[in-house]
């Protein structure tokens, strides 16, 4: 098992909208892609996040060597439960994960 | 073929100098900047206000225009002082009256507002005009007037009628990042995919070269696609940045919803035509019916007071969630004996969990601990009340009660700093226009000597 941050080249979190938030994996290199896309569960990312799985958007795109995921604002931008205006930090959790 | 130069991201984020002076010797057809985003909350569309100081952006605008000058070219802002509401339009406007006295210039403006009346809204509710976007709050008439900023993002069109009024300047209220971009190319008849795709490249700036902090790139577009090079010295478009960029802050790295339409970059290529410039070519854009475009609002949802205090005493620190739990539901307790109308008490440990609250499970403190106590309520002197009964808890209040009265560390005095009238967001919504002309208002004007 190996952080998700060790094997990818950057993990970013942005919003997209202020109701909507944003993750991009750049993996780097086609073996962390395949490792990255095969070993990373949508139900375990959508828990991450306390998303509805059902809501969570994934994108494998092997050109770029990317996993994106784009979800519903844990809070919506602004509001007072939101912590992180930006959503820059929430890239942390997934940059956590371990990975087979 | 159209040129299209752009300075930076946004106006009052800074540029290189150089790279500017590179884009003008280009002989760009137009500049097109951006002045905004939602990126950093409902305050400023809330307020109506810019988020950028009005010296920084009077002193960049100076320059744009300067560079305009010497291009002989249009120049266009769109979502001016970074809300686009109207009164933010006006700041803008009256910096540019102010510079073009300064610079003994005759210039003609355009000006395109965005923004919307709260019961012509609630109308178009009720008509079917107005429907919501996953995820959408819910909306009724009522929230609706209550906003105190409804925005319309404006599209293509929009600023094609501003630029057809000949003016030297367009400063436009809210519109879609893309669209000051993609507004000339596609009057011009180059290819509606490539235009749209390469506007939404260059709406940041140098972000999708290697090195963003230039910020100046040119945008040609032509029948087939686009081709993008950076201004900056040793800044390199590369087929990675270009394609890369689709991701940037955007739910769906394929499709772009625009007024009209959305761009789809499915079958998009990208060739390098040299280590420092990319060529875009595939991209197509779907029109779709009917036109609509999307609104923002932002509403007042109370006022904050905020306090801060430091916590360094081993035991404290260990205990900390125990000391907040206890001071919350006392503190509470009192207030709500003491004082009428609604308010809430929040506490966050600043050096624990205070980035992602609950969703953080391995949150390590370390020696030194930070609690920031936030009050909100509905009006501005019941937050205050509020957070001075927040304060004795915060300065003495001991986890036992067999112990000596702890006092913890304030860095400031008076403790309780007052953040005004707090704002949220309430659109996630489009608006369908039977003609794209219908939520905006086009003027023009002569500024200068």
């Amino acid at each position: 098992m190996t952080a998700l941050k060790d094997i990818a080249e950057k993990v970013r979190s942005k919003n997209a909208g202020p109701f909507w938030l944003t993750v991009d994996i750049f993996c780097g290199s086609e073996a962390a892609f395949s490792r990255i896309s095969e070993g990373l569960d949508t139900a375990k990312v959508a828990q991450l996040f306390k998303a509805d799985p059902a809501a969570l958007k994934r994108f494998d795109i092997q050109d770029l060597y990317v996993v994106k995921f784009s979800l519903p604002r844990p809070a919506i931008q602004g509001t007072r439960e939101d912590r992180d205006m930006h959503g820059a930090s929430f890239a942390v959790l997934l940059s956590d994960v371990q990975i087979d | 073929m159209v040129k299209v130069l752009i300075p930076s991201g946004a106006l009052g984020l800074g540029y290189d100098r150089e790279a500017l002076a590179r884009g003008i010797a280009s002989q760009p057809d137009i500049i097109a900047i951006d002045g905004g985003s939602t990126d950093s909350g409902p305050h400023y569309l809330g307020t109506g206000t810019s988020k950028y100081s009005r010296n920084s952006t009077k002193a960049e605008w100076a320059d744009l225009m300067a560079a305009r000058a010497e291009a002989g070219v249009p120049l266009v802002i769109g979502t001016a002082g970074t809300c686009g509401a109207d009164d933010a339009v006006d700041w803008l406007v009256e910096i540019t009256r102010e510079i073009a006295a300064e610079r003994g210039e005759r210039l003609s403006l355009a000006v395109l507002k965005s923004g919307q009346d709260g019961d012509a809204m609630a109308k178009a509710l009720e008509e079917g005009r107005i429907t919501p976007l996953t995820p959408a709050p819910e909306i009724a008439a009522d929230l609706l007037c209550d906003c105190t900023n409804i925005v319309a993002l404006a599209g293509a069109e929009q600023i094609q009628a501003a630029l057809e009024t000949g003016a030297d300047i367009v400063i436009a209220g809210r519109t879609t990042d893309t669209a000051i971009i993609s507004a000339l190319p596609l009057a011009r008849g180059c290819h509606a995919g490539g235009v749209w795709h390469g506007a939404k490249i260059g709406e940041c700036g140098a972000l999708a070269t290697t090195s963003p902090n230039t910020g100046t790139i040119l945008i040609e577009f032509d029948a087939d696609g686009f081709t993008i090079t950076p201004m900056g010295k040793d800044a390199r478009a590369t087929p990675h940045t270009v394609s890369a960029h689709m991701l940037y802050e955007n739910s769906d790295p394929y499709r772009l919803y625009e007024p009209g339409g959305y761009l789809d970059v499915t079958g998009a290529q990208y060739e390098a035509l040299d280590d420092r410039r990319v060529r875009v070519t595939g991209s197509q854009w779907v029109q779709t019916q009917p036109y609509t475009v999307k609104l923002e609002g932002a509403r007042r949802v109370g006022f904050q007071t905020v306090s801060l205090v430091f916590v360094r005493d081993a035991h404290y620190v260990e205990n900390i969630r125990k000391w907040i739990d206890d001071i919350h539901a006392k503190c509470t307790a009192k207030a709500s004996a003491r004082v009428d109308g609604d308010f809430q008490i929040e506490l966050r440990i600043i050096g624990a969990d205070a980035t992602l609250g609950a969703l953080d499970t391995h949150a390590r403190p370390g020696s030194e601990l930070g609690v920031m106590g936030i009050v909100t309520a509905e009006t501005e002197a019941l937050s205050r009340e509020v957070a001075k009964m927040l304060n004795p808890y915060l300065l003495h209040h001991p986890l036992t009660e067999q112990e000596e009265m702890p006092t913890f560390a304030f860095p400031f005095s008076p403790p309780e700093m007052p953040r005004g009238a707090v704002y949220e967001f309430c659109l996630n919504h489009v608006l369908a226009l039977a003609d794209p002309m219908d939520a905006f208002r086009l003027t023009t004007e002569e500024v200068g000597q």
